[in-house]
């Protein structure tokens, strides 16, 4: 039982990561419908930017702020520059551009930070296990951080005029510019807030897994199946279905299939997602006119 | 994307039958003109160019997006492996089992992930390509697979006493096998089943309008596909004599995927260009750095999509065109 429990609360801690990266995906793909398959990528730049800002003397939560703004700029000029052209173009050229970044971030991740395997600090107490041994203080820590980012996130879109803003220029671009709003800087906006949101899982998740040029490669699997779980177009279910994936991550890999098949879990989960309730728990079902 | 002759399932003219010949010619002569490493890096641009070509019937003429190519690779290069390391089996015997295998993985995976459209299908085989080493590492299957040290296999021998080597006759072998393919998907594609594709991709409404069953033919489309890739991983594993996990890690399904676009999507012949690039295009980066490749790759693909988006096929296409016209003018 104990062991159950144990778990199941570091499911949650993993998942709140799988959640932040799923909500990444979900709001760029709310607003452009393109999946980002470079958000893993960027993420571990960003966190390799966060070790070298520590590393130069910065504190930890300094450096932290700072690599939240450096990548929030970087998700900008992405959308700006190479996304914006890609606006109406065949799903295969986004999709050409989003492998092509991937291959450009994790190469120059490799190029300038190396491949040797780094450890990266946890701003947490973790010498000393937490109610009653269950949880270490990083993952206490990185759960709390994760909930924050995600009610913050949460109180832009619902209670700001900005957010408002946003949510208008994805849900419906053309009359969201009818009534003033510059709909391609909010798009930016949304892929700023993405690689920040993403940034912030990568600092949380380096101290777990270590840090090394394709570290994001299998988180970004599972925040895909946490998606598809909670429904694509829905941000409140890819939080839930992240954290799912996290505890049914967690649970598989002790009681079902082992660590080693702890990918093909999220597959399987894909797979059974699309199969069973393809729109996800929460999404809604589309339908297409013939 | 419109005009299938452009795309090279057309007809054959006299002018292109001169150049496929021609082409050919070259390739042959090539296995007695070259070394024994340039002649295996040759047979890697043939294996790649069948791998691309699965690619190229599934994406450029069917208008689904896989990136998960590497893992039909990886099954046929194990089936062979395992045929030839367990039971004995020739090498040429194992690619009609690998045909088999992979096509029925393909149909198995395109049947959830293709009822829907676009980019499930990409989602569901990039989370294939990842997961596919740690399927290959695992110990229920180890006895067969090798583990991580995977399975060496031996170089075949050429047959009826031919007066060549083994690099040679390797060569020839694997470009005989890729001349059948090409053929394959030339003869698939012109055909009814072809322009079927052609118009689901151009316009699925309309082609469901027309009586074509969408998610049936393209879960075929996907199976046939996957099979021409693995049939290439058979191929590849034949001639490198070795498989192991960590060749077939999501970098592999990448990087044909970089060889179609680059190559040119639709395009038959942009196969052949686009194994060029993957094979010989890594060695010159990689003098610059370990890093150089992936980036090069990424850069070049970011580049082609915006400026040449039909790839190197497009390319020589519009140049065989312009010299047409100033040979004869008019004309």
């Amino acid at each position: 039982m104990d062991g159950l429990i144990h778990q199941i609360l570091s499911g949650i801690a993993t998942g709140g990561i799988y959640a932040s990266v799923a909500l990444a995906l979900v709001m760029i793909y709310q607003a452009t419908h393109h999946v980002n398959f470079a958000q893993g990528e960027m993420a571990t730049f960003s966190t390799y930017i966060a070790l070298t800002l520590i590393q130069a003397g910065l504190s930890y939560w300094v450096a932290f702020a700072a690599t939240f703004v450096i990548s929030f700029v970087m998700g900008v000029l992405i959308e700006r520059v190479l996304m914006r052209p890609m606006a109406n173009a065949p799903i295969l050229s986004s999709v050409g551009v989003f492998i092509g970044l991937l291959l450009i971030f994790s190469s120059i991740s490799g190029w300038i930070f190396g491949y040797t395997i780094k450890t990266f600090p946890s701003p947490f107490e973790t010498s000393k296990p937490l109610l009653g041994g269950y949880v270490s203080g990083h993952e206490l820590g990185s759960t709390a951080v994760t909930l924050v980012v995600l009610l913050s996130v949460y109180l832009f879109f619902r209670h700001t005029r900005l957010g408002l803003a946003m949510r208008a220029a994805a849900y419906n671009p053309a009359s969201a510019r009818l009534v003033g709003i510059r709909v391609g800087w909010m798009l930016a906006l949304g892929w700023g807030l993405a690689a920040g949101i993403g940034a912030i899982a990568g600092c949380m998740v380096a101290p777990i897994v270590f840090l090394d040029p394709n570290m994001m490669a299998g988180i970004l699997l599972y925040s895909f199946a946490g998606a598809l779980l909670g429904g694509i177009g829905n941000p409140l279910g890819a939080v839930l279905g992240g954290f799912a994936v996290g505890v049914i991550e967690n649970l598989g890999g002790a009681y079902l299939v082992g660590t080693e098949l702890k990918l093909t879990l999220a597959l399987v989960i894909i797979v059974a997602v699309l199969v069973v309730k393809p729109s996800g728990l929460l999404g809604k079902a589309v339908q297409s006119r013939v | 994307m419109s005009g299938s002759n452009a795309a090279g399932t057309g007809a054959l003219t006299a002018g292109r039958g001169a150049a496929v010949a021609s082409v050919l010619g070259a390739a042959v002569a090539a296995a007695f003109l070259f070394s024994d490493y340039h002649l295996f890096q040759l047979t890697l641009v043939v294996v790649y160019a069948i791998a691309i070509l699965g690619l190229t019937i599934v994406t450029g003429f069917n208008g689904q997006i896989s990136l998960g190519h590497g893992a039909f690779y990886a099954i046929g290069a194990y089936t062979t492996a395992i045929l030839m390391d367990r039971y004995d089996m020739p090498y040429w015997a194992t690619l009609p089992f690998s045909a088999v295998v992979c096509a029925g993985v393909g149909f198995l995976i395109g049947l959830p992930a293709l009822r829907l459209g676009g980019l499930y299908l990409a989602l569901t085989t990039f989370a294939l390509a990842v997961a596919t080493p740690q399927v290959l590492k695992h110990k229920l299957i180890e006895d067969y697979t090798g583990g991580v040290q995977g399975i060496v296999i031996s170089k075949p021998d050429p047959p009826f006493d031919l007066p060549i080597d083994a690099d040679q006759w390797l060569y020839l072998f694997t470009l005989a096998v890729g001349c059948v393919m090409f053929l394959l998907a030339w003869n698939l594609l012109r055909g009814r089943i072809g322009r079927a594709m052609m118009a689901i991709r151009d316009h699925a409404v309309a082609a469901e309008a027309m009586g074509i069953d969408i998610a049936m033919l393209k879960t075929r489309t996907f199976a046939v596909s996957a099979m021409f890739t693995g049939i290439a991983g058979s191929l590849g594993a034949i001639a490198v004599q070795f498989v192991a996990p960590d060749s077939f890690s999501v970098f592999l399904s990448i990087f044909l995927f970089v060889g179609l676009v680059v190559g040119g999507v639709a395009s038959i012949p942009g196969a052949i260009y686009g194994a060029l690039f993957i094979q010989f295009v890594p060695n010159v980066a990689d003098q610059l750095s370990k890093a150089a490749p992936g980036a090069v790759y990424g850069i070049l693909l970011i580049a082609v999509l915006y400026l040449a988006p039909g790839g190197a096929a497009g390319f020589v296409r519009s140049m065989t065109r312009r010299l047409c016209r100033m040979v004869r003018p008019g004309g």
